[in-house]
């Protein structure tokens, strides 16, 4: 992959910090990242790593990925100066729209380049993990245009509440498979796909959504939709001739926010702000925000930050986002809260809300309500700070959440 | 810590090293702490050890069991809800010792109930109570050096495993980290998986062998008194995990609990085990 723009800079302990050479070899972003997998999995996971690094270098695979993300996925986004919202905040707001994606999300990004390297491996199989189902209907489309087999978990009271996604997925040709245990939600899922590629690991290709899970993947993953940042920082510097003030991006397993992040991690200037579900807020426990109210653990085959009890048991969540709705984070979103480089604030169900009806009444967009969290955050630094320059990553279009917020308003479609 | 609570080494070496005397495979069945109550883990305990259990391995119950088939993680779901944690199920195994205090424990979880307690006060605990070793299941040797070390001050013994995709090269490390045994995962995928090819794992013990001087375990798809024979006569344990919390659940279930019979049941089981070990390789 090209390289991103993290040269050396001063994080805030004052010690220079190489953005680009992390994770290490080990797959560590400071105390964060690593391999906790069963034995099972280090064979494939070995053999995927030395797969990405032969692939990632490479002028025919970044050839490939590259014109298919223009060709086929519509890129580049749109950066757009969204000028009523500006006015109504009272700050200079900036849309980077990755609802404009095909499939209707940041998520395509790294199901393409996965997909693209499952091919180059021989893989025949592809399973995910879905949550709102935004990565599951990236991974059926990517799955159906390069004809390979697809089977996609998600928790079963995420099918409930995304059906028109599962529907989509259904009608690409993925098999989606319902998981009923433990909380029935994203992290089940994974619990699933993990148990899946364990059994089937010979001709199967494990895509995961996010920046998480065992070394490789966060980090690339996290390459993959680096291409969102690299975007971004160039259209700001070609429309306005100066880099935002700040960057806000929502944080779930936090794919879209280290996508826009990273071309920035070397910009002192830049302000970063990662934006967790605060659900009914941080101080009623029903939320999904590990990095403000969590504490550093074990899950999914990292260490990061988590939502757990004193036994160390995962707690169940609580977002009105289901992309949100998760009790981890990518293990470099860790990293960078603790060493200062990024911030994190936890946005209410109710605060996303109302800002989803914001960008709907003043920009006539849809945001995915994974996405509105981000601008209710902007919101906020704005009435905090007043007429600064913002960037917001509208990671993804709302169109799968129209049942959800007609519920909400207690209207039956 | 202070020297009282010291115990002595590892009960795990001199098993095997008394039943390479004895010409048989060490039999260790695995049950969920806590399921169906933490009540009764202990007799279960047991009654695991009357029906002829050399060794006996304790899943400490975990909210996200991911290397656990739908039998283990049905068991980690019944065990949870008693609220049981690692510091309750390191408090059965107190209780266990005080009427057995040979029988080798092992426990085996997840590594997040044991960084909450914090490696140190995890190991002292364990092994004030007698515990023998831990098997955490996604914690390959390359992230555990810290309970390694923590254990080896202790007198524990770090428990890895082998898998068909290990490669000779990560069998010398885990070699090198663990001691007591090793487990060998004999088949890809899941605790409670199908079927088992008993020549090709004869060939590939033969293969870990060559690499690893610890005795080896073999787990995974042991299902009943033949599949036991079979693995016995090539393996030095025969780990037997899904057959048995399957057991336990259905006969609980039907019997209201764990009575009396049911544990009699269970004891019958183990029994039948140890008859098919016994004559493995004569």
């Amino acid at each position: 992959m090209p390289e991103t723009n993290s040269k050396a800079t001063v994080g805030a302990t004052g010690a220079p910090v190489d953005y680009a050479s992390f994770p290490d070899q080990r797959g560590r972003f400071g105390d964060y990242g690593g391999r906790y997998v069963a034995e099972t999995l280090m064979g494939p996971i070995e053999e995927l790593t030395a797969a990405y690094e032969k692939y990632r270098n490479d002028p025919g695979f970044i050839e490939e990925f590259e014109s298919d993300l223009r060709d086929y996925v519509g890129r580049p986004t749109a950066l757009y100066h969204a000028k009523r919202l500006s006015e109504a905040y009272g700050a200079e707001i900036w849309l980077k729209r990755e609802d404009l994606n095909h499939t209707g999300a940041h998520k395509i990004n790294n199901a393409l380049g996965q997909a693209l390297l499952a091919k180059r491996m021989g893989k025949t199989r592809i399973i995910a993990e879905t949550g709102a189902g935004q990565h599951g209907v990236a991974t059926a489309t990517v799955a159906a245009r390069l004809g390979i087999e697809c089977v996609v978990y998600m928790g079963a009271d995420d099918i409930q509440r995304q059906a028109p996604n599962v529907f989509r997925m259904r009608l690409l040709g993925a098999k989606v498979v319902p998981v009923d245990s433990g909380t029935r939600t994203l992290k089940d899922a994974l619990n699933e796909a993990m148990r899946d590629w364990v059994t089937n690991v010979d001709d199967t290709f494990y895509i995961i959504g996010t920046v998480a899970g065992p070394h490789p993947y966060p980090m690339m993953v996290r390459d993959f939709q680096s291409v969102i940042g690299r975007e971004a920082r160039a259209q700001m510097l070609e429309k306005t001739g100066e880099l935002p003030d700040q960057v806000v991006a929502c944080v779930g397993g936090g794919s879209n926010a280290i996508g826009i992040f990273h071309a920035f991690l070397a910009d002192e200037s830049v302000e970063l702000h990662g934006s967790e579900a605060g659900g009914d807020g941080v101080e009623t426990g029903r939320h999904a925000a590990p990095l403000t109210a969590g504490r550093p653990g074990v899950l999914h085959g990292n260490r990061t930050y988590l939502m757990e009890d004193d036994n160390g048991q995962i707690i169940g969540t609580h977002s009105i986002s289901a992309g949100l709705d998760y009790p981890g984070v990518g293990p470099e979103h860790s990293w960078l809260k603790d060493i200062g480089r990024v911030q994190y604030a936890a946005i209410t169900d109710d605060e996303a809300m109302a800002a989803f009806h914001e960008v709907m009444r003043c920009e006539g967009i849809i945001p995915a309500i994974e996405s509105a969290h981000a601008v209710a955050h902007a919101r906020l630094l704005a009435e905090e700070r007043g007429g600064q320059r913002i960037l917001v990553n509208l990671s993804g279009r709302g169109d799968k959440d129209i049942n959800t917020v007609a519920k909400l308003e207690g209207i039956e479609l | 810590m202070s020297e009282t609570t010291k115990q002595s080494a590892s009960r795990l070496a001199p098993l095997f090293e008394r039943l390479k005397g004895e010409n048989r495979a060490a039999l260790i069945p695995y049950i969920t702490a806590g399921d169906p109550d933490a009540r009764t883990t202990v007799e279960l305990m047991h009654a695991m050890v009357g029906g002829g259990a050399d060794a006996i391995e304790i899943g400490v119950p975990f909210s996200d069991p991911m290397a656990d088939g739908p039998v283990i993680q049905a068991a980690h779901e019944r065990a949870l809800k008693s609220g049981l944690g690692l510091r309750g199920v390191i408090d059965l195994v107190a209780e266990f010792r005080q009427r057995d205090a040979e029988t080798p424990v092992i426990l085996m979880g997840y590594q997040n109930p044991i960084e909450a307690m914090g490696v140190s006060a995890f190991v002292d605990k364990a092994a004030s109570a007698g515990v023998d070793g831990v098997l955490t299941v996604d914690l390959p040797p390359e992230e555990a050096d810290e309970l390694v070390a923590a254990m080896g001050e202790r007198g524990m013994d770090p428990i890895f495993l082998l898998a068909p995709t290990t490669s000779a090269g990560r069998t010398r490390e885990v070699a090198s980290k663990g001691s007591g045994f090793v487990y060998y995962v004999s088949l890809k995928g899941v605790t409670g998986a199908a079927n088992l090819d008993t020549d090709a794992l004869a060939a590939q013990l033969e293969d870990i062998r060559g690499a690893c001087a610890l005795p080896v375990g073999v787990g995974f798809g042991i299902r009943d008194a033949e599949t036991a024979g079979q693995v016995g006569q090539v393996a030095d344990a025969v780990i037997v995990g899904s057959a048995i919390v399957r057991l336990i659940h259905e006969q609980a279930t039907a019997a209201g609990g764990v009575n009396a019979q049911v544990l009699e049941t269970v004891r019958g089981f183990l029994a039948e085990l140890r008859s098919a070990l016994e004559t493995a390789r004569t």
